[in-house]
């Protein structure tokens, strides 16, 4: 908070958060019946890693991500952000979800500034959010309206909504799952771009395994639900990264193997 | 990119067809429909009234005029976009002229429709010539009445609707109440109203307020109950206070749902306006409709009922204004 009241432009290099996860448990009561979604889930983030959570579809890797943006408490174990307890949701832990969830009834503009307008900074930092639309390249649809964006615009601009706000941890579900191939290879890049520029912690869930090797320091491998982690690979590889590196599709083999698609491939 | 230069053309195809192609043709039955007009005038000036009647020469004025209107318009939209926008309506304009022209000849002219239940259309000038004071003031006071009523029951009936929409123990409370008495028609609290309150333009207040409520809470809450819980998600995130949630982004998304509600809010206060204004109220145009009636007088009750016609009209055009401002960002809205 401190940070972002000093700090003139966005553009900035910020400080990434450390991220502990302790013996996390969680689930939820259907039917009267408890189902449990995390299962004894423990792993660390240093500041400015890129990790990638990767699993079947429904594991419960976006549950987790929730846990981690506050939105949800854990039944028991414990999360830490620089060494302190996750209460509740905080601006400098900003999610970028699956669907863009822009409000249909703002402009793009007024969609992107939301986090300075929640935390009364609007006034003041208006440069802020003309700067995070032109990052990601709307700043010429800033008077729009969301139903006149194409699917990757309006995720660019659920981007920017999250930039404005200067987060040292951005919490990614899926962002890029929705979007056509040609899309999701642009938006890839940028976001390495951005990461790499700001130099925020990044958790990101996908269930793209060559998207998760493609952007990320570390690959966190989930069994299917209840998710356990079962697997924890290093990407020792220099950005830009290429899809055919060898040392990459080996790590692909492993990856699919530990999905249980080793034979497939 | 793509998705604003292909959505823009569809938006406005509209007024677009409504321009050009349909210009040259209108222009021609514009200059039909003023020689038409003056056949009406030539009608009800040159041929004598059966009937005793005294505003014919009124009536027939404003044939002449309307008809100079449209035969200048007929000559000037050749050059001006504005004149020839007069055009679409020549259609119509044809069909009034002839309509008038028998409702002329079977009334005043030849006397075949049996009075008072069928005036002729100077009987119907001379209402507004006559008794525009008593009409224009019944008027007033059924917009004064109807515009308290409806204010306080919108105003009510959103806070109502929001709150039901966002507290479960304000539900729990409010729903039973609601679902019981709810449905009740306004009209149905007349008798116990005009008792209770201690004059009957508060308890006409009261009743207009009370139909217009109901729908507005019906709507509000379905409409603030059923704001996408990733919405809040969203905010929360990005730091937001219940305060922020509520004002920000539920009742923003549950506009479209308020909108209906003060629709059909608005439909009902007008039915319960009448009652209230034949039954308790001493002004207004309910009450000068049963005022004209006991006179007989049925002339000034179509006259009444057309004003009456138009005021409801021109009330429910406004909230669709407002509605369309307020709603710019909503694709496909209905067009009122």
């Amino acid at each position: 908070m401190v940070a972002l009241a000093t700090r003139p432009a966005a553009t900035e290099p910020t400080v990434g958060t450390a991220l502990d996860v302790r013996h996390v448990d969680h689930g939820f009561v259907l039917h009267g019946d408890y189902l449990p979604v995390l299962e004894d889930v423990s792993f660390q983030a240093a500041p400015g890693e890129f990790v990638a959570l990767l699993g079947p579809s429904g594991c419960g890797k976006s549950t987790l991500l929730r846990l981690v943006a506050g939105l949800d408490q854990p039944r028991s174990g414990q999360l830490l952000v620089d060494g302190e307890t996750v209460a509740g949701p905080d601006p400098s832990r900003v999610v970028v979800f699956q669907d863009p969830t822009l409000y249909p009834w703002r402009t793009v503009w007024r969609n992107a500034s939301l986090g300075l307008e929640t935390r009364g900074l609007l006034k003041h930092h208006k440069q802020r959010v003309d700067d995070a639309l032109e990052l990601v390249g709307l700043e010429k649809f800033a008077r729009a309206f969301p139903h006149q964006l194409s699917g990757g615009m309006a995720q660019r601009a659920s981007l920017a909504r999250a930039l404005v706000n200067d987060p040292r941890l951005l919490i990614l579900d899926e962002p890029l799952g929705k979007l056509d191939s040609l899309t999701r290879l642009a938006m890839q890049g940028e976001l390495t771009r951005l990461w790499q520029a700001r130099g925020f912690t990044v958790l990101m869930v996908t269930h793209d395994v060559e998207e998760a090797l493609l952007l990320a320091n570390r690959v966190l491998v989930f069994s299917d639900r209840p998710a356990r982690l079962r697997a924890d690979l290093a990407v020792p590889l220099d950005f830009p990264r290429h899809r055919d590196h060898p040392e990459l599709l080996r790590l692909r083999r492993e990856a699919l193997g530990l999905l249980g698609m080793a034979q497939d491939w | 990119m793509t998705t604003i230069a292909e959505t823009a053309p569809a938006r406005s195809s509209g007024a677009v067809r409504a321009g050009d192609g349909a210009r040259p043709h209108s222009l021609g039955l514009l200059a039909v429909a003023g020689l038409l007009w003056l056949g009406v005038a030539a009608l009800v000036l040159a041929w004598p009234d059966t009937q005793e009647l005294e505003r014919t020469g009124t009536l027939g004025g404003i044939a002449l005029v309307l008809a100079a209107g449209l035969l200048s318009a007929a000559l000037a939209g050749r050059f001006s976009e504005r004149a020839a926008s007069i055009g679409r309506a020549a259609p119509w304009l044809v069909a009034l002229a002839l309509a008038i022209a028998a409702w002329e000849i079977v009334t005043a002219k030849l006397d075949l429709l049996p009075l008072p239940f069928f005036p002729s259309p100077q009987a119907f000038v001379e209402v507004y010539t006559d008794d525009w004071r008593r009409l224009g003031d019944s008027l007033l006071n059924s917009v004064l009445l109807l515009a308290r009523g409806f204010v306080i029951g919108a105003a009510v009936g959103f806070a109502i609707g929001v709150a039901l929409g966002w507290s479960p123990r304000v539900g729990y409370w409010i729903h039973p109440i609601m679902r019981v008495v709810g449905p009740l028609p306004a009209t149905a609290w007349l008798p116990l109203a005009f008792f209770i309150f201690p004059t009957s333009g508060s308890a006409s207040t009261f009743l207009i307020a009370l139909a217009t409520a109901f729908p507005l809470i019906v709507l509000t809450w379905s409409g603030v109950a059923s704001v996408s819980t990733s919405y809040y998600d969203v905010a929360r995130t990005l730091g937001a206070s219940p305060r922020f949630l509520i004002l920000k982004v539920a009742i923003p998304a549950a506009l479209p749902h308020v909108f209906v509600g003060l629709f059909m809010g608005l439909g009902s206060s007008f039915a319960v306006l009448v009652v209230a204004e034949m039954l308790g109220v001493k002004s207004g145009l309910g009450w000068y409709l049963q005022w004209a009636q006991g006179w007989a007088a049925y002339a000034n009750m179509y006259g009444a009922l057309l004003v009456m016609a138009l005021m409801c009209s021109t009330l429910i055009t406004l909230l669709f204004r407002l509605r369309d401002r307020l709603l710019a960002w909503q694709k496909g809205l209905v067009k009122w």
